[in-house]
């Protein structure tokens, strides 16, 4: 009797743990998208509740944003990996996209030459270079979204986690992971672009990407799967994986004494977070219209994990809301004092870091006063980078 | 001293592993140790020791600080390598072969000096771990509590005296319950072998009379090996003791044997009888 009830009871607080952050954020998403949507479409356009068609494609490069946003969270919220440099899985995301789009133009470039692309007619190419090849099919162009960052992040996760690489060592190395790539990007050799990058684009599948219809849809398209990618989250940090993944956070030794082969778990979630980034960077390029080397600054990567701590790190929705948030207030800054929106983000940084060590998501859940297995009750302040960070015995043992 | 990942077999990050094998325990010796040399930058933190531990044993290490008991753990699960020496796990399996992980997945339980339990999660999440149950990344994503596990959970929640806290994060609780909560998840894991550092450090007299009564109960079943400073607690549950000095072991016996042995009380009192 007693034990059929205190298991009741366990099972009730996983239900309640789980079900409602999904449900609220989900449908939030779904009534904005598509009140947004439908007002864009289907109202004239002197109506008051117009949106209009920047303010749609402003929207869904936010939540592009969001999206990588939720990668970083995964990674650094849950897992403790402190990561300055997701942008460059977001970049190649966007490469990949870019350069699908590129061979649409067709030739209907300045140049007109249907086999290649403006850029590398300018720099007298005579064929496209192999890396080009196949990326005019968009089934081909979509896995290589996935496939060529989720392939870095691997093969960069595995030597460093292997390697026992931890806290501020590892930040530094995928900061210069992004550096390393924005120089090679910059260079005209590489066939991307160079400096200049790749923009003028004209239509994807066949619609034109000025049309209307084309950039809501988009929007759309962006709404449904940065739905997907946070359920798909929330489902595997509530699962038992998920539980490893914070006992890793918290003391990776012990998890190792476990039986726990530590490493692997990093590896596969800094690929699953290096897709989700991935995705929202070919979400992001065809809304944007150009893609550049700028993308791969580390600066960039910097402002996701402002967006990330400002929201709240380890609950997947604050970092979506902080990202939005904190991109809009760049929006409004920038347009009013450009030159000083850095120092207002350092300052953001500082700011959130000393008053508000959880974030935005840390003032709501106050109030609510629940827990859940990404906050860490014990040490508000000392957690993230620094609790990742260890011991250098403890990382070097 | 740090142990260098490259020096271990390449192991691909794998989604899923195979279960491990069991030790082959035929002669009755379940940890074979010998020869085993440790060196810090020129300290021998280890020196050519050996030690037999028999199946289903309850053995206590003792020793001043420094006299390498803490190392001795660290070799045996994986954490530090050795410079020279071996050490079997039962007639078969090298246990220099493997890496932390695949020391605990044999059945090498430990718990450390310093409490450590998984601070944001909840005490049952903590227990809940370290089951025996597949450890890969992609069972864990699929993987739930039978009946049979929730049972044992209990089991061990009343056992360490948590099952009122066992929706609390672990990260709020004291001391002295964090430190049970640590055997509890030794417990569940239900190891061949424990190697347990220091147990009753930071609890009551109570508390210390419990421990010494689980650890004797758990003793035939499982093999313990405890390393701990406290003499009474050592008294009260020890048959065998070793005492380690300088990285080797200075005598082996019953705790009366020990106390009277000549080159024991010149260590620790310094002069000759």
């Amino acid at each position: 009797m007693k034990r059929s009830l205190s298991s009741l009871l366990n099972t009730w607080a996983e239900v309640r743990r789980g079900g409602n952050t999904i449900t609220v954020f989900v449908a939030v998403l779904f009534i904005l998208t598509v009140l947004a949507s439908f007002s864009n479409l289907m109202l004239p356009v002197d109506s008051a509740f117009h949106v209009s068609t920047y303010t749609i494609t402003l929207l869904g490069k936010y939540l592009c944003y969001a999206m990588l946003a939720l990668a970083v969270d995964v990674i650094w919220g849950y897992c403790g990996i402190l990561s300055l440099g997701h942008g460059a899985f977001f970049a190649l995301g966007g490469y990949a996209m870019g350069m699908y789009l590129m061979r649409q133009i067709g030739d209907r470039g300045v140049y007109g030459n249907a086999g290649l692309p403006d850029f590398m007619v300018f720099l007298n190419w005579d064929s496209l270079p192999w890396f080009w090849l196949g990326m005019d099919q968009f089934w081909f162009a979509m896995l290589m979204v996935m496939v060529v960052p989720g392939l870095l992040a691997f093969v960069f996760g595995w030597l460093a986690f292997r390697s026992r690489v931890t806290g501020v060592y590892l930040s530094i190395m995928t900061q210069a992971l992004t550096y390393a790539l924005m120089l090679a990007f910059f260079r005209n050799e590489m066939g991307f672009g160079g400096n200049n990058g790749m923009t003028d684009f004209k239509e994807l599948l066949g619609f034109s990407l000025s049309a209307d219809t084309t950039r809501v849809s988009l929007f759309m398209i962006t709404a449904l799967l940065l739905g997907i990618a946070f359920v798909c989250s929330q489902l595997i940090m509530k699962s038992r994986l998920g539980r490893v993944i914070v006992a890793v956070r918290d003391s990776e030794a012990r998890a190792r004494f476990l039986g726990y082969r530590t490493e692997n778990y990093k590896v596969w979630l800094f690929v699953y977070s290096a897709l989700i980034a991935a995705i929202a960077g070919a979400l992001y390029v065809p809304q944007v219209g150009i893609i550049n080397p700028g993308e791969f600054s580390p600066i960039n990567s910097i402002e996701v994990v402002v967006w990330v701590a400002v929201g709240g790190r380890g609950t997947l929705y604050g970092a979506a809301v902080g990202a939005i948030l904190v991109s809009y207030a760049k929006t409004r800054f920038t347009a009013l004092v450009p030159e000083s929106w850095i120092f207002m983000l350092g300052a953001l940084f500082v700011i959130v870091t000393i008053f508000l060590p959880k974030g935005l998501a840390g003032l709501i859940r106050g109030k609510a006063g629940s827990e859940d297995p990404g906050s860490d009750p014990g040490a508000s302040d000392s957690r993230g980078s620094h609790r990742s960070g260890a011991t250098p015995a403890e990382s070097r043992s | 001293m740090s142990m260098s990942p490259f020096s271990m077999p390449v192991s691909w990050p794998k989604l899923s592993r195979s279960s491990p094998p069991k030790p082959d325990v035929s002669h009755n010796v379940i940890l074979y140790i010998e020869d085993l040399s440790v060196s810090f930058d020129g300290f021998k933190a280890l020196n050519n020791l050996s030690l037999y531990i028999n199946d289903g044993e309850l053995r206590c290490l003792i020793g001043a600080n420094g006299a390498g008991k803490t190392t001795l753990m660290d070799v045996i699960t994986g954490k530090t390598r050795c410079d020279s020496g071996q050490v079997w796990f039962g007639q078969t399996i090298d246990l220099l072969k493997h890496d932390e992980a695949a020391i605990a997945r044999l059945g090498i339980g430990r718990k450390f000096q310093k409490p450590t339990v998984f601070e944001a999660l909840t005490v049952f999440e903590n227990l809940e771990l370290s089951l025996r149950s597949a450890k890969g990344v992609w069972s864990t994503l699929f993987a739930r509590i039978d009946g049979e596990q929730r049972d044992l959970i209990d089991q061990v929640l009343q056992t360490i005296g948590l099952t009122h806290e066992r929706l609390r994060p672990a990260g709020v609780l004291s001391h002295g319950q964090k430190q049970w909560l640590e055997i509890g998840m030794l417990l569940v894991s239900q190891p061949r072998v424990m190697l347990i550092d220091e147990p009753v450090a930071g609890m009551t007299a109570q508390e210390t009379e419990h421990t010494a009564e689980l650890l004797t109960s758990l003793a035939g079943e499982r093999t313990v090996i405890v390393v701990e400073h406290d003499m009474e607690f050592v008294r009260s549950i020890a048959r065998t003791v070793t005492v380690l000095h300088q990285g080797s072991v200075l005598a082996e016996g019953t705790m009366d044997q020990i106390q009277s042995n000549p080159d024991v009380i010149q260590v620790y009192l310094g002069e000759t009888p």
